[in-house]
């Protein structure tokens, strides 16, 4: 149980409450709508590329674009590109898989000097991880409820 | 006996031991900042040709003490005691360069007061007849403050307005008796008292707003620096707080007010010194290396030229580990502080 706080603590904390710069929560919503938009509309261009030019079924297709968009996301971690589109872009970067493939690879090319086993391997999913936990729960859980409301 | 304390927390040394040399070397990003031109060295390369952060940030902890140390042609095993400390976990930087320069030495960790703690405990020894020449050293780094305390670098995302840069920098101050007769890089500067700093904890729970989480053990030690020695703000040209930001500093300003001490006009904070508007860091720099670089390359000089007679130098941390926070602890703040005087 946390202690209770006493009124000279309850009167800071509503102090530093109301004083304190707020990020600008509309510009970020704006940002984020664009590039997140501008990833996406990339990710389409690479769906009709499979489905059409390249002729793949649609399975092959969905596969085929979140290859593509990871080893993009992936490579512009690796030359220090994507985490300063992250720096202006904020969710718009990290929501769409390209965000997914650069919270993989930055813990990975950060642990490395720990060695492989403890460091990359054990780090790899140090972000992602919750990701993967909930995401997998959620869709066991789905499952389930559709499979009895059938 | 308490024969050289004044009031609850301030110790007056009665033969105010000499800050006779020091060195600064900071990376890149704080030598394009506005006291560029004062550091001793500026890094281009963030892992300074080592293959680690870990190892660069070491090796600014000893090559700053070395450079201190030839500033005034001594040798590491002419010093007595080395005081200094860093914020990685164990404080591997400060034990590992100890290491290469084997001197007796005492690990400190106070997060970003450490440079003011070390102080505080060098002129302690000295004054006490224990050390006759001391070196106290802080430092810290950017790149593995961020992985230790965030995310990786690599990782994009946003900061809030609150938030500050870790300053990948290290200062070291050597200190002597009074009365020292050897070479000396300053002549005028001495340590005259010092207030050790209680922890406050005024609930602050946001990592990224630690200005604000410090500030209120900034307001407490200046209060009780002013009533232990009878003191009032007017008697200081300079209250430099360690690294509490903008809007740290806005609520250490407005704290001191509410106790009585009006501080606006001679308020600095060092980490609103180290960077510039320019630079987009948010709310400016933080870490032990901030405090300590900008009193080791540009507050102690401006003493020595007679710009500033007597400043209190107030190194201000933040205690929480990556663990307290994940377990949603408050975050407890430190300011610990030195009489710096020009004599």
């Amino acid at each position: 149980m946390p202690k209770p706080q006493t009124a000279q603590q309850k009167q800071y904390q509503q102090r530093v409450n109301e004083k304190m710069p707020r990020s600008n929560t509309f510009s970020q919503c704006i940002r984020a709508f664009v590039s997140g938009g501008i990833i996406c509309c990339i990710g389409q261009a690479v769906r009709d590329l499979g489905e059409g030019p390249l002729g793949l079924s649609q399975d092959d297709t969905a596969a085929f674009t979140a290859m593509v968009m990871v080893f993009l996301g992936a490579t512009l971690t690796g030359l220090g590109i994507y985490d300063k589109i992250g720096t202006w872009a904020g969710a718009g970067s990290i929501v769409p898989i390209t965000g997914f493939a650069n919270s993989i690879v930055s813990p990975a090319m950060e642990f490395k000097r720990e060695g492989f086993v403890m460091g990359v391997g054990a780090k790899l999913f140090s972000i992602a991880g919750p990701v993967l936990v909930y995401g997998v729960s959620a869709s066991i859980l789905v499952g389930l409820i559709a499979y009895l409301m059938r | 006996m308490k024969s050289k304390c004044a009031g609850k927390q301030t110790l007056v040394f009665s033969a105010p031991p000499q800050v006779i040399s020091s060195a600064a070397i900071v990376g890149e990003m704080e030598g394009q900042g506005p006291l560029g031109s004062y550091f001793d060295e500026v890094l281009t390369d963030d892992t300074w040709g080592e293959d680690s952060w870990e190892k660069a940030e070491r090796k600014m902890f000893e090559q700053t003490v070395r450079r201190a140390l030839e500033k005034v042609s001594l040798q590491t095993g002419e010093l007595d005691c080395l005081l200094g400390g860093d914020l990685l976990n164990q404080i591997i930087s400060a034990n590992f360069a100890a290491r290469e320069l084997k001197t007796p030495f005492l690990g400190l960790y106070g997060a970003c007061s450490t440079m003011a703690e070390g102080l505080l405990l060098g002129s302690m020894l000295i004054d006490g007849g224990y050390a006759s020449r001391v070196a106290c050293a802080a430092t810290s780094h950017f790149s593995t403050a961020e992985r230790q305390y965030r995310l990786p670098l690599e990782m994009g995302g946003q900061t809030p307005p609150t938030a500050q840069r870790p300053v990948a920098g290290a200062g070291c101050s050597i200190l002597a008796e009074s009365g020292y007769t050897g070479q000396m890089l300053y002549r005028n500067v001495f340590v005259a008292a010092a207030t050790i700093g209680r922890v406050i904890d005024l609930g602050i729970t946001d990592a990224s707003n630690m200005g604000a989480a410090m500030a209120p053990a900034a307001a407490d030690t200046l209060s009780t620096h002013l009533s232990d020695t009878g003191r009032s703000i007017r008697d200081y040209d300079l209250v430099v707080t360690g690294d509490l930001g903008g809007f740290g500093s806005e609520m250490f300003l407005e704290l001191c007010k509410d106790n009585g001490v009006d501080a606006e006009r001679r308020h600095l904070d060092c980490g609103n010194l180290i960077f510039s508007g320019s630079q987009k860091v948010d709310s400016g720099g933080s870490g032990c290396g901030c405090s300590a670089s900008v009193l080791n390359a540009y507050l102690l000089e401006r003493i020595e030229q007679g710009d500033l007679r007597r400043i209190f130098f107030m190194a201000t941390g933040a205690l929480m580990s990556p663990t307290s926070g994940m377990q949603s602890e408050s975050i407890p703040g430190i300011a610990h502080g030195v009489v710096l005087e020009r004599k």
